[in-house]
């Protein structure tokens, strides 16, 4: 069928029509409350107070301050346990409220791209039980993983979308006596970091002026429905997400751009598993040698659970090729933590990173030496079972 | 001799009856409008670089009902995919990285020998997800798994159980799971996977592991009450 030849200007006046700053796309959380309008589902409100971010077309997203039930993310709490204990730590050091639940599973989604061994029903359903448990403890979702929390996105507009799919998922949430709950917004723990920040550099307590910072953006969160993210016109013209990236600059330490930002990091979900050549390649030929010949930083600050894991497990190997590797990796909230004077292993748990990071703790003018030792102290003690479990209370004595 | 001489065996039937089945899922409509053959999705794309692959054909295939095609990238490309969905820069909204979901997701329901090629080695991480409900623990960090890693997972994996003890969190002392997750919740994740026919598809690709999966459920669930049929 031959185009019309009004084609173009029929789509330019339509545009004037809506107008200049009008989202090119819907906005989904209209339709969740209207689907809570027709008694389908129950929406759980973001909890006062909550703080007013802008996303990727100028709508505003309410962030909570406190009352977060935190959905833990399988990577950081297995392998990167440092990160989740930081994201509790920072709301410790502000006196918030938060639940740390038992009841929560695995959003699954990290299996659901590597193996494909699930399906639409089942990872929505495991998305409805956790929103469900969170909405009977009170408290609201705050979503540790960057995979959990674009799937999740994922997962809610093909609820809005098909009623069939609402049907079954209602079905396995009454069998499981789990009510039908959908948050009002979708919030990972980043976003709350972005909003906190100017809260974390009140606290903070070294100079982090010499400090040059590269940023990897998680793909899962700003590529997977897109409007959802954190975008501000102070941070790159509002072209990327400002995550991460403003709480550098919040704290005092300097960004520095690199020309492979927006490349994903190699996790690629079964290849970090089971076909680690590409994503060592791709960690470090695409990310951290590009990194260092553009920016030469001295940490490489992302926010997801893969991205951490990948740009720190991938340089061992790269280095038996003389690569140019060699920078520490962390997430923005050990980074923010460190900055407001936590203790670098019995709350940022570096112990369990892989590239050196000693060096970067030094320029930040923390004595790693002396803090290890009071870790291996921690440790004689836990060894002769003086106690059984470090405290929080140990986390900072 | 046509380009997709691969797999001419196959009868176009069964292509068919895969393409069908790929079309049929609820999200396909959402992620195919066309091609515009720009190539931004390749330049975006980390699996391009290293293998050759190339998200554009998997979309041009599936807006041209190319049979022959999707059923070379069905058996040969789509395990390559990195799932990052760095292709959603596409200007026509196509998202093929999404298409490549369902597509293994098909592969997967049909048992196909390229599936089961592909996820070898896996299947203790799908055991580890489906009965625990969390995806990786502490105590796979061995150094036979991660040898490209170095020593420092051995030294992990040597002192693992006294560096979880020395956790603030009380949810995260736990070494064969990320966290602590209670029975009453597993109950809950195994009634999923036998209600939305998850259970179906391990025993397409892996008899053994469903068998495996089977047993270790089957307790929760009798005590639960509910039958693992």
């Amino acid at each position: 069928m031959p185009i019309p030849l009004t084609v173009l200007d029929d789509r330019r006046l339509a545009r004037d029509a809506r107008g200049a700053t009008t989202p090119p796309t819907e906005d989904i959380r209209e339709k969740v409350f209207e689907l809570e309008a027709r008694g389908e589902w129950i929406v759980q409100r973001v909890p006062e107070p909550w703080v007013p971010v802008t996303t990727k077309y100028g709508r505003t997203k309410k962030i909570p301050v406190e009352r977060s039930w935190h959905h833990k993310s399988c990577g950081q709490c297995g392998h990167i346990p440092g990160y989740s204990t930081s994201i509790f730590w920072l709301h410790r050091k502000l006196g918030l409220d938060y639940n740390d639940p038992t009841d929560q599973t695995s959003c699954t989604a990290w299996n659901y791209y590597a193996s494909a061994t699930s399906n639409v029903g089942a990872q929505a359903a495991v998305a409805m039980r956790n929103f469900g448990a969170a909405y009977e403890s009170g408290y609201f979702p705050q979503i540790h993983c960057g995979t959990s929390y674009g799937h999740y996105k994922e997962v809610r507009e093909e609820l809005v979308e098909h009623a069939d799919l609402r049907d079954e998922v209602r079905r396995i949430c009454d069998k499981l006596g789990k009510p039908f709950v959908m948050p009002e917004e979708i919030v990972h723990y980043s976003e709350w970091v972005y909003a906190m920040r100017d809260e974390f550099a009140r606290r903070k307590v070294l100079d982090l002026a010499s400090i040059d910072v590269t940023v990897h953006p998680a793909c899962h969160y700003h590529k997977l429905v897109v409007e959802d993210a954190i975008y501000d016109p102070d941070v790159y013209g509002g072209q990327r997400t400002a995550v991460v990236s403003a709480v550098v600059t919040a704290l005092g330490a300097n960004v520095k751009d690199y020309s492979t930002w927006f490349d994903c990091c190699g996790f690629g979900f079964r290849h970090i598993l089971v076909q680690r050549d590409f994503t060592r390649s791709f960690a470090t030929l695409r990310k951290i040698e590009v990194m260092r010949e553009e920016a030469n930083p001295d940490v490489v600050l992302t926010h997801d659970t893969g991205c951490v894991t990948t740009l720190d497990q991938s340089q061992f190997a790269a280095r038996a090729h003389d690569r140019k590797v060699g920078v520490p990796v962390m997430s923005e909230a050990q980074f923010a933590a460190l900055a407001m004077g936590a203790h670098p292993y019995r709350v940022a748990q570096l112990h369990w990173h892989n590239t050196e990071y000693r060096p970067l703790l030094e320029k930040m003018g923390i004595d790693w030496r002396e803090r290890w030792r009071e870790f291996e102290d921690d440790l004689e003690r836990l060894k002769k079972d003086d106690k059984q479990f470090m405290t929080w209370e140990d986390a900072d004595a | 001799m046509t380009l997709q001489a691969r797999y001419d065996e196959v009868p176009l039937d069964t292509k068919e009856r895969l393409f069908d089945e790929v079309r049929a899922d609820i999200r396909f409509k959402d992620y195919l409008f066309g091609c515009y053959e720009c190539g931004i999705c390749v330049a975006a794309c980390p699996s391009a670089r290293f293998y050759d692959f190339s998200p554009r054909k998997i979309a041009q295939a599936a807006a041209r009902q190319d049979l022959p095609m999707f059923y070379e990238q069905l058996n040969d490309d789509i395990w390559n995919c990195s799932q990052c969905f760095s292709c959603l820069r596409c200007p026509r909204g196509n998202n093929p990285g999404g298409l490549i979901t369902i597509m293994r997701e098909v592969a997967i329901n049909n048992g196909l020998t390229s599936a089961r090629q592909a996820l070898e080695g896996y299947g203790r991480v799908v055991y580890k997800i489906m009965s625990t409900g969390t995806q990786v623990s502490p105590d796979m960090l061995q150094p036979n798994a991660f040898p490209d890693w170095g020593p420092h997972v051995q030294e992990i994996s040597e002192n693992l159980e006294l560096w979880r003890r020395a956790l603030p969190p009380d949810t995260m002392h736990t070494t064969s799971t990320a966290w602590y997750v209670t029975d009453q919740t597993l109950t809950e994740l195994y009634l999923i996977w036998h209600m939305t026919g998850v259970m179906d598809m391990i025993k397409e690709v892996d008899a053994g592991l469903h068998m495996i999966l089977s047993d270790v459920m089957e307790d929760l669930l009798d005590e639960a009450g509910y039958s693992a049929d």
